[in-house]
């Protein structure tokens, strides 16, 4: 962040400050967003394998369904939610298309891309995958899409305006403090998460577009629990300390500030490693399909699951999902129980039955059984 | 400039603060813990004499409403322009200005994120009423912090923030005095903030400092850091020295201390300091065990010893004994964060927000409703009600209903009885039932907070909390033995449970004992002088109204004509449960009974 300044002149004209004007003068409306600083490199973070690890692994198999960091303050959740943006590779998608529909795509398309004859090529763009914030106090009719305001005043059009889901489509939504997302929007993600596509009816506006988004929450559970149907569609969910021993302390200190003294220069000289990391995604998105998953290691995943008691289907395929992710991205021909064991606590540890009794975190017993089952 | 960089007298050290945070507001901000009264006037007055002219500060009041503090579509331009225009909130308005947070104390923690997510990010995002918009907000954040107790205090999200900690406690009006820096210093300071060099041993020195008074969270020796530049930019210095990690450690993480570094001589040594009255928050990190183990690492690391020695011997004399006079610094240090704990939030029944409904589900949200129709007027107008002499068309589908806290939520107040060898088969299954509530509370929003009695006195040991999270850290360590004073128990519980209903919930008290009470209200021994006691206590939380559930744990052989635990229920007219086998399904599914049945 650029060093602070406050909006005074300095010199002789008394301009006044935007406080002092703001209430007389509209203040500024830029439509367009303001330029976005360059954010903190994604491989710049210190330490916190696991949540980048969970991260990598959404972005190389969106289909994981999404990272839930839960944990201290101050650990980086929201930095590294933004620096995977920034990190991932570019898409293809249809030139205008609000929804960023897939050029090539043949499922889960807006109307007007399923309406185009399959013989015509459209005008393809390419495009930073999305990764979209839903800002805390964000009002339904944003979340979902509404009548767009402008050409409904100005022209008398009934014309609808997307929505944050709409935004979102093929990329990321991120809801920071998501225990503290109100109980009718959090109703609203779960149904459009759940089917894949934003319905609104009303009015004779009646809309239906693709909504695939990989949902991220970050959240402390100091502040409240998090609904279990919405820990649910959390394909992986991971818990953040902060690091204890001293030199890693310093070396996130030393980096967070040499960031906020100087980003550019600062993300300039991560730059080689950022893009080494996104070879590396890119390379296992290729190489996904290819990875194969032996019947003995689906009989695995299955044992697991069985024996820490998950409820439903989910938590196994997310398993087998996440360990073919992390096999692709370490250049592995096919999953080993080396893979099962590391995203087993990511993928299972939300979905244990609770026993308030049971002292021990859900960790150790995922971690116990593990152990059990694949062996010391 | 200057030269008092290591003030004395409470009001210099608040002064001093005023103008360390005048150098970087969107950095820093401050948590200023005062009462309302000349003293507090006098150190807003001192930090508008340290910003530029006009002074960029503005007050945002307790329950500001989202779209005066994110913004939103601005309904009556919007109808007198026939285009969308956007009211840009308090946050956006306040770009390079400096907001004061009253009652910051009193603040939900919902607002708070909506305040700190502005503060990480120096930018506003609004989605809201069909408008989005993202517009610069570094803002500098001062929150007044009228708390009485530990237990009241800004959330810990906005806390982690906010660098400098000034307490006026100890500042009489007498003693203020004038400004340490004239504003055109700060400015120069300022000016000079960017070009100002800090090395690798500045950093490890925060670090480990913030590592041996147990400061949990990675953002406190940020802060410091960035303090302890302002520093150095206010005494017109080219790098960070010893000096300035000094301040940023007095003002930054000595505050926030949960233990007295490893080199406890220093605070004997200390010791004769004069008194000092100011007391640093309750710190809102929890103490994190793992922090000791780095005791050696620090003594093996030679470099940032000796950083470390220099400032200690630099650090303000009073801070060890600050610390030491601190009943808080005290408490903590032993025992896992007691305070740190009540996440105040509005449950007053305050509107928050609206949402679409009908008319049957709620109270219409007038203007909210206006802002839902607005944009369809002309297309409704040429559509189908030209003709229509009303000058705003509504239809059904515009109704916004006002949505408030959706329940009156609920604190049970466990007071247990944890006398005894009889508590030992006990608190393992009121912590149980206590767990179990907390578990399914994310639905009914409601809190749960345990005090406990023992020996002579009684004790709050879960302070009202809806997260199980800090229950369950809270509730590992209750240990249970001695006498049975059940009315200190019953006063502590009165004065938790008339605090409990000033933030606008209801307690709900459950008490849990044999009733066998063997400690009277002073302190001494004697059975029926401590039910006489007890059951005074019993006639108060009636003519008080709590609400209260009595379970007597009293073995079932024994059957006497007039349980103790009874005749106590009456006096309190609770509800009478005879539970002897204590387990925890069968007390969390009383409570709930009672609690929906009231």
């Amino acid at each position: 962040m650029a060093p602070f300044q406050l909006n005074i002149p300095v010199e002789t004209v008394p301009a006044p400050t935007h406080c002092a004007s703001a209430a007389a003068r509209p203040p500024k409306q830029s439509l367009e967003p303001p330029e976005k600083p360059s954010p903190f490199p994604f491989s710049a973070i210190v330490g916190q394998d696991e949540m980048k690890l969970a991260f990598l692994i959404c972005a190389i198999d969106p289909s994981v369904g999404g990272v839930l960091v839960f944990g201290d303050r101050g650990t980086g959740k929201s930095t590294a939610v933004r620096a995977l943006a920034a990190l991932l590779p570019k898409m293809r998608v249809v030139q205008g298309c609000p929804y960023n529909c897939d050029p090539c795509g043949v499922t889960s398309l807006c109307d007007a891309c399923r309406a185009r004859p399959l013989t015509s090529t459209p005008k393809t763009a390419s495009r930073a995958v999305p990764v979209v914030d839903l800002p805390l106090g964000a009002t339904e009719d944003r979340v979902v899409g509404a009548l767009d305001l402008q050409r409904a005043l100005s022209l008398g059009e009934k014309a609808f305006e997307p929505g944050l889901l709409a935004k979102a489509n093929r990329g990321f939504l991120y809801i920071d403090e998501v225990n503290l997302l109100e109980d009718h929007l959090v109703d609203l993600l779960l149904d459009a998460a759940a089917s894949g596509e934003n319905v609104i009816e009303r009015e004779g506006l009646s809309v239906r577009h693709p909504a695939r988004f990989v949902l991220i929450g970050s959240g402390n559970p100091e502040e409240g629990e998090l609904r279990p149907q919405l820990l649910d569609r959390f394909g992986l969910a991971v818990d953040v300390k902060t690091p204890a021993d001293i030199p890693t302390r310093v070396e996130v200190i030393r980096r967070r500030d040499a960031f906020e003294r100087d980003p550019a220069a600062f993300a300039k000289s991560w730059l080689s490693e950022e893009q080494k990391q996104r070879r590396r995604i890119v390379a296992a998105r290729e190489s996904l399909s290819s990875v194969s998953t032996t019947d003995a290691t689906l009989e695995r995943a299955a044992q697991l699951c069985v024996a820490l008691g998950t409820d439903g289907l989910r938590g196994e395929l997310t398993l087998i999902r996440a360990a073919r992710a992390l096999a692709s991205l370490e250049g592995d021909a096919s999953v080993a129980d080396g893979h099962l064991r590391r995203v087993a606590p990511l993928a299972l540890g939300h979905r244990l039955r609770r026993n308030p009794l049971d002292d021990t975190g859900s960790r150790h017993r995922v971690q116990r059984t593990i152990e059990e089952i694949f062996g010391g | 400039m200057s030269e008092s960089t290591n003030p004395r007298s409470p009001w210099e050290r608040a002064n001093y603060a005023a103008a360390l945070f005048a150098v970087d507001p969107s950095s820093c901000g401050v948590r200023l813990r005062a009462g309302p009264g000349p003293a507090r006037d006098a150190w807003l007055e001192a930090l508008r004499n340290c910003l530029p002219e006009p002074a960029p500060l503005r007050r945002v009041p307790l329950g500001i409403g989202d779209d005066r503090l994110l913004g939103g579509l601005d309904l009556s331009e919007t109808l007198r322009l026939g285009r969308p225009i956007f009211d840009a909130g308090l946050m956006a308005q306040a770009d390079g200005c400096v907001l004061m947070f009253a009652m910051a104390d009193r603040l939900s923690s919902s607002a708070a994120a909506r305040i700190v997510s502005v503060m990480d990010n120096g930018e506003i995002s609004v989605e809201r009423d069909g408008l989005a918009r993202r517009m610069p907000a570094r803002v500098g954040v001062v929150a007044l912090d009228e708390g009485l107790g530990d237990d009241e205090h800004p959330p810990p999200a906005l806390l982690d923030r906010l660098a400098l900690y000034v307490d006026l406690d100890g500042v009489s009006y007498a003693s203020i005095g004038s400004q340490l820096f004239t504003r055109d210093e700060i400015a120069d300071a300022r000016t000079l903030l960017p070009s100002i060099v800090t090395d690798d041993k500045a950093i490890e020195a925060l670090v480990v400092i913030a590592a041996q008074l147990g400061v949990a969270s990675l953002r406190a020796p940020l802060k410091a850091l960035i303090v302890a530049r302002a520093a150095c930019a206010l005494r017109g210095g080219a790098r960070v020295d010893e000096n300035d990690i000094a301040a940023a450690v007095s003002y930054v993480l000595a505050p926030r201390a949960i233990r007295i570094p490893a080199g406890a001589e220093a605070q004997e040594e200390f010791e004769e300091e004069q008194p000092q009255t100011q007391v640093p928050p309750p710190p809102d990190q929890e103490r994190d065990s793992s922090l000791d183990q780095d005791r050696h690492d620090v003594s093996s690391m030679k470099l940032e010893d000796l950083v470390l020695e220099a400032t200690k011997a630099s650090i303000p004399k009073n801070l060890f004994a600050f610390m030491e006079a601190s009943p808080t610094f005290r408490a903590k240090a032993e025992r896992v964060g007691k305070a740190g704990a009540i996440a105040p939030s509005s449950r007053r029944g305050r509107p928050v927000g609206a949402r679409p409904g009908s008319l049957r589900d709620g109270r219409l949200g007038l203007i909210d409703t206006m802002r839902a129709a607005a944009p369809w007027q002309k297309i409704r107008r040429s559509m189908e009600a030209r003709a229509d002499a009303r000058p705003i068309l509504l239809r059904p589908e515009d109704f916004r209903i006002v949505r408030f806290r959706e329940h009156r939520e609920t604190t049970a107040i466990f007071v247990v009885d944890a006398s005894g060898s009889s508590a030992m088969a006990r608190l393992p299954e009121v912590k149980g039932a206590i767990e179990l509530l907390l578990a399914d509370c994310y639905v009914r929003r409601d809190s749960v907070a345990l005090v406990a009695f023992r020996g002579t006195t009684a004790e709050i040991v879960l302070p009202p909390t809806r997260s199980l999270t800090r229950a369950k850290r809270m509730l590992a360590g209750l240990p249970g033995s001695g006498g049975t004073p059940l009315a200190c128990g019953l006063d502590a519980a009165l004065t938790l449970a008339e605090s409990v209903r000033r933030r606008g919930s209801s307690p709900l008290l459950v008490l849990m004992t044999d009733g066998r009470a063997n400690i009277c209200r002073n302190g001494a021994s004697g059975r029926t002088q401590a039910m006489q006691d007890a059951l005074r206590s019993g006639t108060q939380l009636r003519a008080a109204g709590i609400s209260s559930l009595a379970i007597d744990t009293s073995p079932a052989l024994q059957t006497q004509a007039n349980p103790p635990v009874l005749l106590l229920a009456q006096a309190m007219n609770a509800r009478y449960l005879k539970l002897p086998h204590v387990d925890a399904v069968h007390v969390s599914n009383a409570v709930r009974a009672a609690a929906q049945s009231r």
